[in-house]
Formats: structure tokens, sequence, C-alpha cells
């Protein structure tokens, strides 16, 4: 950290500013104070500005929770740097606490001495009773070891916005911008961005206009004449890889990635989905896409979701269905049925906590082992795992590829912090995807239905509406080749292994497991899905620390790359973090019998870099 | 297509029809692939979906695009065919179990949303394939394997659920009276929206003579009423006896002749009061005869042909989509 100048206009006493790389900030508030507008908005400022970043929003279930209770505490981290930056961050620089609820059930994620900025006037005794408090905090000294700004952020903003013609009630609802007001000025972030979002968000609304505006320039205003802080914080643009680039989320992305297997596939994408936390975004990205001649069938449940979503794939669509968990659970059969005639189907299970309704808003990665083996019978089935909100478009993808190119359904892994999380995207040259080339069977006198490709042993696709080509697919065991009800020993024994050995082969189609760092030694850090930020930031902190750790990540859980046995066995020891109870270490322990070491975490929550880094530490100073 | 028309045998397949000798089912397959070909549909263009069940096995024995699904979940798979290719004739075929039972919240939605497809139900008041218990539509009371002592379940009447369900057609026929079946079979087909159809199909094997009085020819004429828009509801072998009002609601059997004439009958209406039909569907013997035939035809929008008038007219306003656009599109900014 470095002095650079001051800001001093006409005060005596300068602000200093300090160059940080990289900064953590969460706001906190009621589920009511539009938290995640705040966060969002001070994003799309931070990745206009030109930092990388990674969000983590992280609200309560419930729509509305009892106003100014813990469990209605919803809350945004961001992390935005001058480097690379791969999650959003372990102990927040910076808290917003927009209530007493809020101050509680965020203190004991902060590093001594770090900002908190508190709205006092949601500090009074029925404020505190609601937290839980019985003291104020504020006055007990709990909060001594941290820099607290008391702001008076609800009356301040009513004064600021006096004469505007809104019922107190609205005036009240603009002081979140109050406060984001007050972090642009303390990480020097411009207005404009948020300006313009006001002007196009409250379009036919010119109180509306007026007052948020007011209140964010108010924020500013407020810093500047009191000098509160008596820093502000530099945080220079990242020097990231050169390109073009946006802010996404992961279901943004995931939609993006469909609409663009679509395109190039030729075929129509068809969703079938029935609304569940934290699956329903993909439904209302999608169905803003029908210039794209995108279908999003929204089903009476998830049955029927997957069912139509099967049904249109039949007749040649790209059909895909999405849902959390529950509905995964749910979908079983008909997935069965997807494998068993062998047609294309996409199934996006955006994880979340369980067991049964468990935590809906949070996140986890329990559903590995039920989308590698959670069917009855043997029903193999390709597996993908996406690693951040912006790989969510090239998994899309690449889900989509596998399960049309060898016809068999492909279950894709995202999680509530991927689907949720936004960082920026480097934006891809359409021209250089892989192409995805579906040649559908359109002569009568070559088609068997099960006449399979010798390589590949994929069956071919002929659509209804192909003269010649009328044949009947069933749940039923039937014979290789002509596809008949079979119930012949023989036959069925060729039949599953045949599926089985399909999905194993894919595994020549999809690339090698890359390692970063030494090839071989010590430690491998070894992960799946949304742990890769954490991970990353990891391995590169104990790197630098002067260990020889590497790290590797895998995108492609069933079927495994084909190096990954090779890569296990060139490591000593290999550490696998999961939030779950240890289902990639107990599938690679069953596979390769090499004896994992597996970190594990189960609270909704992703890893922090530091939990991981400690274990790498651990594990490289025993034996 | 200048092509020669199909005969009801382009429309059977080489596969062996494994129902029990005797079954009603084979009556409906017979009818039914006759009727296909009088209606010159294309096999190719033709996709017939069922679920799980004897009834389901229908597809296997059908020379179109088949596809025998899981149970009960027919009606999803079979919107999902509707909606990707709106240019397919689809037919589904589901049993009493199938549609009402398993299947019966994906039956209610899909006439809620008037798809354009076909739905048969063999309704035979029995489970056969997995040996004899009681089904949704079975009597209250019923002895069966799995109620010795008598099922406590009151059953559906699937007409008046498919009403309820404000179906836009709905109609009744009976598995062995082949020229009302295969008239209805052809009614449905040219109906736009869900066409259900109830099939009254007797399972020899498990539930012998559940329709006794509706099939039997000498009994059938003065149990049953073939409905015909318009005209007045009249039957009995000599057609000489019909329903008219004794109250709202209320109606009664009267003789004919016996200063009574059809101006005083009931006259039928395709799109009468959902609850002038409720009060048809819950006509049957001993105390009136059961309606057959079209009981339901309307006109409404259908979701199938929704969606696709509605990707034309987003895409009328927006031009079609590029994925350049929409990739490159919000804040973007440029690291060089």
């Amino acid at each position: 950290m470095s002095v650079e100048g001051t800001v001093s206009k006409k005060r005596e006493r300068p602000v200093k500013i300090e160059r940080r790389e990289r900064a953590v900030i969460r706001f906190a508030g009621d589920s009511g104070d539009g938290m995640q507008l705040t966060g969002s908005q001070f994003t799309a400022t931070t990745a206009a500005v030109g930092n990388d970043l990674a969000t983590l929003p992280d609200f309560p279930a419930e729509i509305r929770a009892p106003a100014g209770t813990l469990a209605g505490v919803s809350g945004f981290q961001i992390q935005f740097a001058s480097e690379q930056v791969f999650t959003p961050g372990d102990a927040p620089d910076a808290l917003v606490a927009m209530n007493a609820a809020a101050l509680k059930a965020n203190i004991a994620d902060l590093a001594p001495n770090s900002i908190i900025v508190v709205n006092v006037d949601s500090f009074k005794d029925i404020d505190l009773r609601k937290a839980g408090y019985e003291k104020n905090p504020l006055e007990d000294g709990s909060v001594d070891s941290f820099r607290v700004f008391k702001v008076e952020l609800t009356r301040l903003t009513r004064a600021a916005l006096k004469g505007v013609d809104l019922p107190t009630r609205s005036i009240d609802r603009c002081k979140n911008f109050f406060a984001l007001g007050m972090m642009y000025y303390l990480y020097r972030r411009p207005l404009d961005v948020t300006f313009n979002w006001i002007e196009e968000k409250f379009k036919n609304k010119p109180e509306l206009i007026e007052a948020n505006q007011r209140a964010l320039k108010a924020g500013v205003a407020f810093c500047e004449a009191t000098e509160v802080f008596e820093h502000v914080y530099e945080v220079p643009a990242a020097k990231l890889e050169p390109g073009t680039y946006r802010n996404i989320s992961g279901s943004q992305a995931l939609a993006l990635g469909f609409v663009a297997a679509s395109q190039k596939s030729g075929l129509r994408l068809f969703q079938g989905s029935y609304p569940i936390t934290p699956a329903s975004e993909l439904l209302h990205e999608l169905s803003l896409y029908k210039n794209f001649g995108v279908v999003t069938f929204q089903a009476e449940d998830e049955i029927a979701a997957i069912g139509a979503a099967l049904g249109a794939s039949f007749a040649g669509a790209l059909g895909i269905t999405s849902s959390s968990g529950p509905g995964i659970a749910l979908k079983g059969e008909f997935i069965s049925l997807a494998t068993m005639v062998e047609l294309p189907l996409v199934v996006v299970d955006v994880q979340r906590a369980g067991p049964s309704t468990g935590m809906p808003t949070k996140t986890e990665q329990g559903d590995l082992l039920m989308a590698v083996h959670g069917r009855f019978s043997e029903t193999p089935c390709i597996v993908l795992a996406i690693s951040s909100p912006a790989d969510s478009f090239d998994m899309a993808y690449e889900a989509s590829r596998l399960s049309l190119t060898h016809m068999t359904p492909v279950i894709l892994l995202s999680d509530g912090f991927i689907a949720n999380g936004t960082e920026p995207w480097k934006l891809p040259d359409i021209g250089a995807l892989n192409p995805i080339e579906v040649p559908f069977h359109t002569d009568p006198e070559t088609f068997e239905p099960f006449r399979r490709n010798l390589e590949t042993l994929v069956r071919p696709w002929a659509l209804p509406g192909t003269r010649g080509c009328e044949h009947r697919l069933g749940g039923l065991e039937k014979e290789d080749g002509s596809g008949n009800v079979s119930y012949d020993a023989e036959n069925h024994e060729k039949m599953v292994r045949l599926r089985a050995e399909k999905v194993e082969r894919v595994a020549d189609h999809i690339p090698a497991l890359e390692v970063d760092g030494p090839t071989s030694g010590r430690l491998l850090v070894l992960g799946w899905g949304s742990t890769y930020g954490a991970i990353t930031s990891a391995v590169r902190r104990s790197r630098a620390a002067g260990h020889a750790v590497a790290q590797a990540h895998l995108r492609y859980l069933n079927p495994f790359p084909r190096n990954l046995g090779d890569v296990l066995a060139r490591f000593e020891r290999v550490l696998v973090p999961e939030i779950n109870m240890g289902q990639l270490a107990l599938l690679l322990q069953g596979r390769f019998l090499k004896k994992i070491d597996s970190q594990t975490k189960v609270r909704g929550l992703p890893f922090s870099a530091n939990e991981i880094l400690v274990r790498i530490v651990e594990l490289l100073e025993t034996n | 297509m200048a092509e020669a028309t199909l005969t009801k045998k382009d429309f059977q397949t080489d596969q062996e029809v494994r129902w029990c000798p005797g079954c009603g089912d084979y009556a409906i397959l017979s009818s039914a692939q006759q009727t296909f070909a009088d209606l010159g549909l294309e096999r190719h263009n033709m996709v017939i979906v069922s679920g799980i069940g004897c009834a389901s096995r229908f597809p296997y024995y059908v020379n179109t695009y088949g596809f025998h699904t899981i149970h009960g979940r027919a009606v999803p798979v079979a919107s999902g065919i509707k909606i990707a290719n709106p240019e397919l004739s689809v037919w589904i075929v589901a049993g009493d179990g199938d549609a009402f039972s398993i299947g019966g919240n994906h039956v209610i939605h899909l006439m809620r949303r008037n798809i354009d497809v076909n739905l048969l139900v063999f309704d035979n008041r029995i489970y056969g394939l997995t040996k004899g218990q009681y089904s949704p539509t079975s009597e209250f009371g019923k002895i069966t394997k799995s109620t010795p002592y008598g099922s406590l379940d009151r059953p559906f009447n699937p007409a008046s659920v498919a009403l309820g369900a404000e179906a836009t057609f709905v109609a009744r026929t009976i598995d062995i009276h082949a020229t009302h079946l295969k008239q209805t079979l052809r009614d449905a087909h040219g109906h736009t929206g869900t066409s259900f159809v109830q099939i009254f199909q007797n399972c020899n094997i498990f539930n012998d003579g559940a329709f006794e009085r509706i099939r039997e020819k000498k009994l059938r004429d003065d149990n049953i009423i073939e409905l015909k828009h318009g005209e007045p509801l009249i039957f009995g072998k000599d057609r000489d006896r019909g329903i008219r009002w004794a109250g709202q609601s209320q109606p009664e059997v009267v003789q004919l002749g016996t200063g009574i004439s059809e101006k005083d009958l009931v006259v039928h209406d395709e799109q009468g009061s959902l609850g002038y039909l409720m009060t048809l569907s819950e006509m049957k013997p001993p105390d009136f005869p059961l309606p057959i035939g079209v009981l339901r035809r309307i006109e409404a929008p259908t979701v199938d042909a929704g969606i696709h008038r509605q990707i034309k007219e987003v895409t009328a306003r927006k031009g079609a989509g590029e994925l350049e656009k929409i990739i490159y599109s919000g804040n973007i900014w440029t690291v060089d």
C-alpha cells in the first residue's frame, strides 16, 4: 500500500489516497433494503472501471423475512482488483450494515481494523431486540477493533431528498443509494454508470430518477463535506488478457451458451422447466430469446418439464431441462428413459444446500454422486461441471455438443454460487466455437434405429416427418440394430455394456486434464465445479510462499479425462476440496485406488481461499 | 403428395400383437388403423405416444413414428413433440390408470393448454398389466387384489374431469362399437386443440363385463345415447325414448308419443354450458342412458400455435436473433 497523493480541495485536513491491489466489500441489510441492487450497481461500475472482479450474493430464502431480523439479512460481496480475481474474497475490508441484524450476521467475518459503515438510525431499541442484541454493540465495545463509521443514513437521506414529491416510505428506500454513494467515494468510483441505470430504470418516473440520483450524490457529498474517511482507496484497472469483456452472471452465460449451441447446430432450443431456486433464472433468461426461435415451456411440474424436453428432442430440437436437486431427483425416471432410447437431452442441475428443501438460496456441491450414479439400474450419463460464472457459457455449449453428437443425456452441474455470481467474461470469438454437426438420418434403405457407428457406438437419429424411417422407441429393452423389443438375456447384457461403453468412449472426444504448476511432486489440489476460484487463489498464495503445489480442475466428471489416473499417480498427495461430504474423493478412490485427502465444508457457502491455503500448508508440513 | 393412399395394412407393423385373447384393445387397434388410412394420414407425419400399461403397447403395433415412454408421462412427451414440430399428427394412447392416476396432473394441464393432440384413454376400470388392482375409475367398493374388502375411493368420471379442466373436445365411445369409434376418432382428428376421447374397453381377464350394458348389442341401444350436435336426445332400440328437463339441471327419461314429442326434448349443444355438459356426463345406467359421442367441441387458442406465433411476432419486432449481438451487448469494454 502506498500513499499516492491527496485529494483536498478546500479542506484543512487532507484525505489520503491509498493504492490497493484489491479490495473486498460487502453490503448487508434487510432483504427489503435493496442490497442485491446496491451490490450489482457497485459491480457494474467496477467492471466499467476495468477491475477484475467476482461477486457473491447471499440472500435469504424468504422473499421478505420479518424486517430487522437475522433471518431477513441479505448480503452482497464483491472482490475487485488490479490483478486477477478468482473468488469474491474472504474477509471484507469494508462492510455496510444497514441495520443491527446486518451487523450481527456479518461481524464474525470481519478482520480487525476493517471498515464498518452502519446506519445508526436502525440501531434503536426495537432494532436491537429484533436482531437479538441485549446491548447496543456500537456502545458496548464489541466493535472497538474495527473502524466504525456511524452514519444517520435514514435521516440524512430524508434531508437530502427534502422537497421531492414522494412518500416517506419511498424516500427511505433510497438510503441504499446514499450508502452506495459513500462506497463510490471510498473506492473512488465514478457515478455515471449508476446514473445512467437510474435514468433507464425509472424512464417514466422523473421523481424516482431525481430521488435516487440525489441520494447517490448526497452520499458522496456527505463524505466530502464531513471527511468521514481519513483514507480513500484507489484500486487501478486490472491488466486482464487482451480482449473484449462484459460482466456476466452464471445464469446469463448459461443461457447464452445454449443459444449459441442452438445457433451452431441449427436445432431449435427447447427448454422444459419448472421454477425452482436457484435454477429459475435460466428460464427467465432463455424466455427473452424468442427471436432466436427459442421455446421455453414452463411445465406443470419437474417431470413434465423433462418429458416435454425429451419429446422435443425426439422431434429434432435441442431439448434441455433445468432444475435444482429436488427437481433433478424427480426427473430421474426420464433421464433413465433418455439413456435407454439414446436421445440427446441436457439436464442442468443448479445445486443448492440439501437434503430435502434444505437451504434453497445457499450453495452446495452435494449432487455429484446423484449425477454420476443416482439412478436405478445401469444408467450411465455424461456429467460435466461448470467452474465459474463465465465458464457457464462454454460448458452449456459443450454439454449440448456432447449430447447431440453422442445421442445420450448430459447432466450439467452448476450451483447457486455460480448461477448468481458474476465476473468479467472475455467474450468468445463466435467463429472459433467447436462446430456441432448433427447428421440426421434420412435414408430409409440404410435405416435401423439402433444400427451404431462402430467407432462412437452412436445410433442414427431419424426425425418424425422423415419418410420411410418410421420407428418406435421405448423404455423396454430392445434388440441392438433393429430396436425391436427384446427380452433376450444375451441381448440385454450386450445392450447394458454397449450403453456404458458408448458413454465411456466420449472420453475420446474431450480434452485431457491439464495440470497447472509442477507436473509431479508432493501435492496436487484437484477440484471440480465452483471451488475453482478458491482453489486457484489458495494455490497461487502457497506458491508465492515458496511451495511447489500443482492444481487441476475437472470439468468432465463422467467419463473422466483419459489421463486422470496418470495425473493422480504422479503426485504423492492429492487434496480434493468440495462443498459436500467428499463425493469426488469417493469416486476417485473407488476408481483409481488412490488415497485422497478430502477437504469438506457444508455451510451453504463457498470455500474461502484461506481455508484451502491452511489445508495445503498442513498437508505439506505433515507426511 | 402424389403417393397412393395408404390402406389399413400399411399401418400395421411386423410385431406380434401381445394383448390377451379377447381384449378390447384389438378392436380399438383395428378401428384406429382403419381410420388412419381413411383419413389419408401419412405414416411419417404421425407420432403415437404412450405411457405404461396394456394400452401403452399400442405404438409398437402401428407403423408410424412411436414413443413408448414412462408411466403417466406420455402427455408431456407428446406436448414437447407437437410444440417442436407442429406439422406432426400426434396421438396419445393411455389407460385409465396412466391418464387419471399417475398421469392425472399432466392430463388436466394438457387440456388447459389445449395443445393440438389427440388423447385416447382406454378405460377398462382396472389395472391390467399389474394384474388386477382397482383403478381411479373403478366403482366404489370394488373387490380387487389390492382391495379384498372393497375399495374406499370414489371413482373419477373421466369426461367430467375433462369438462372440469375445460377441455375443448370431450368425447366417449366404445371399443367394439366400430362405426362409432371410427367416427369419434375422425372427429377427434378434425378438432384443433386437445381432443379427449374416453373409450370404454373391456378387460376380459380382470374386469370382464364391466361395460356389459353398453357393449352388448342386445342391451346397448337401451343403455346408450348417441349424441349429435343440434339434435334431440333420443335413444332406445325403437328410438322412442328421450331426455327432457324435469327441472334445472335435472334430466328425466321420457317416453315419446305419450303426449311428449321430440320438441320437448333436450337438444344437444356441443358448445353448451359446462353445467349442461356436466349433467350429461354424469348420466349413466341404470337410471339414464350413457351419452356417447362428442359431448363438447369448442374453438380455443392452442399453446403450440401460440408459441410459434409469439416467436414470429417477437422476431418481426426485434429482427432475427444474431448471436454476436447478444454476446457483445451490455456494458462491454476492451483490454488491449
